[in-house]
């Protein structure tokens, strides 16, 4: 039996009678490491159901300062916190919810030269990222790492997530396969503009989130091979065939990008 | 022959906000090409100077890449649907 102290029985409780979960499911969340990169509109829902879930460590990434118009959408930070690093907030807003769970920051720009030591000892990583430099490169470093990664994205009111599952090399998609090189500066519009539904992060981050667990508890079946895509006006959800790229430039059969790989920063937003 | 073609948010400025816009086309370059018509600079969004399918773009038709059918010249047929998927990222879209 697993050994859960009387206060874990209860928080756990409706987890623990669901029968894909039970007492061992919850044991194994609550011995899972998981990262987040990105504590913003993603990350923030995402972050916030894995702890409330007991997942025992959490990682989190981000090197920005709450901003009062993260507010809309960040649902980890509040207006007190205006000014302090994310990390730090959301550190607060996850150990306040769950005291089961050790949250470790990474005040810090992923880079080549960081990512790998970064991810080397968590189970799933979650890209909740705004920017195509970091999306590949938290795509490389999980493939040359064989961890599984949860991707999501969204815009406006859109959203797409799909699972890269690098524990299985052979099989699994990279995100190169579905996008193979970030779209060249001066191609995207003024990055100012966009705009995003604050609620669409609530969607997106939890299916991450949902997508995380059921990688943890090894149930389901994760959305490997596909490509979810949401349009919140008209709330519909698709899903599209995500195949395995043969000339895929990193998981191919003759790759061309063998080491971690950095591009511009050419025009970023921040969550 | 008429075909759906769905229009992901960051393109429908360009489509009056619409996120459906039916063709008649047969394969998926005329499809385009109708768009092209109907919505001026939808295609260049899409394909690059040589008439290639941009790489930061997926096209589907039903849930299948078009770059594991026929590229460009995918064949269409009544009833299917055309998904444009662009690379989002936050704040960047094409």
């Amino acid at each position: 039996m697993p050994r859960f102290t009387e206060e874990q029985i209860k928080r756990y409780a409706r987890h623990i009678v669901l029968p894909e979960v039970g007492g061992r499911g919850q044991e194994k969340l609550l011995n899972s490491k998981v990262l987040v990169v990105g504590a913003g509109g993603l990350g923030s829902p995402a972050l916030y159901y894995l702890a409330a879930a007991g997942v025992g460590t959490i990682g989190v990434v981000d090197y920005d300062a709450v901003d009062l118009s993260n507010l809309q959408r960040q649902i980890l930070h509040d207006t007190s916190r205006v000014g302090t690093p994310k990390v730090e907030s959301a550190k607060k807003t996850l150990e306040a919810l769950n005291p089961d769970v050790k949250v470790i920051t990474y005040n810090a720009k992923l880079s080549k030269d960081n990512v790998m030591d970064i991810i080397k000892d968590y189970d799933v990583v979650l890209d909740g990222t705004d920017n195509f430099p970091t999306r590949f490169l938290i795509n490389d470093a999980c493939y040359f790492a064989g961890k599984p990664l949860v991707s999501a994205a969204m815009l406006r009111f859109e959203g797409q997530c799909t699972v890269f599952d690098f524990r299985d090399k052979e099989k699994s998609p990279c995100y190169r396969c579905l996008f193979p090189e970030p779209p060249p500066p001066g191609t995207v519009p003024s990055c100012q503009e966009a705009g995003i539904l604050g609620s669409v992060g609530g969607i997106m981050g939890s299916i991450q989130a949902t997508e995380a667990l059921k990688l943890l508890l090894g149930i389901g079946e994760p959305l490997v091979g596909k490509l979810l895509i949401m349009d919140a006006l008209s709330m519909d959800f698709r899903k599209v065939k995500l195949r395995k790229d043969p000339d895929c430039p990193l998981c191919g059969r003759n790759p061309k990008i063998k080491e971690l790989i950095e591009y511009d920063h050419s025009c970023e937003v921040r969550f | 022959m008429g075909v759906v073609v769905r229009v992901p948010t960051p393109l429908r400025r360009l489509t009056n906000g619409q996120g459906e816009v039916e063709v008649e086309a047969r394969t998926v370059r005329e499809a385009i090409e109708k768009l092209e018509q109907l919505y001026p600079g939808f295609k260049e969004r899409l394909v690059d100077e040589k008439g290639e399918l941009r790489k930061f773009v997926n096209l589907y038709v039903n849930d299948e890449d078009v770059r594991f059918l026929k590229g460009l010249d995918t064949e269409l047929k009544d009833g299917d649907t055309v998904s444009i998927v662009p690379a989002i990222a936050g704040g960047l879209a094409l």
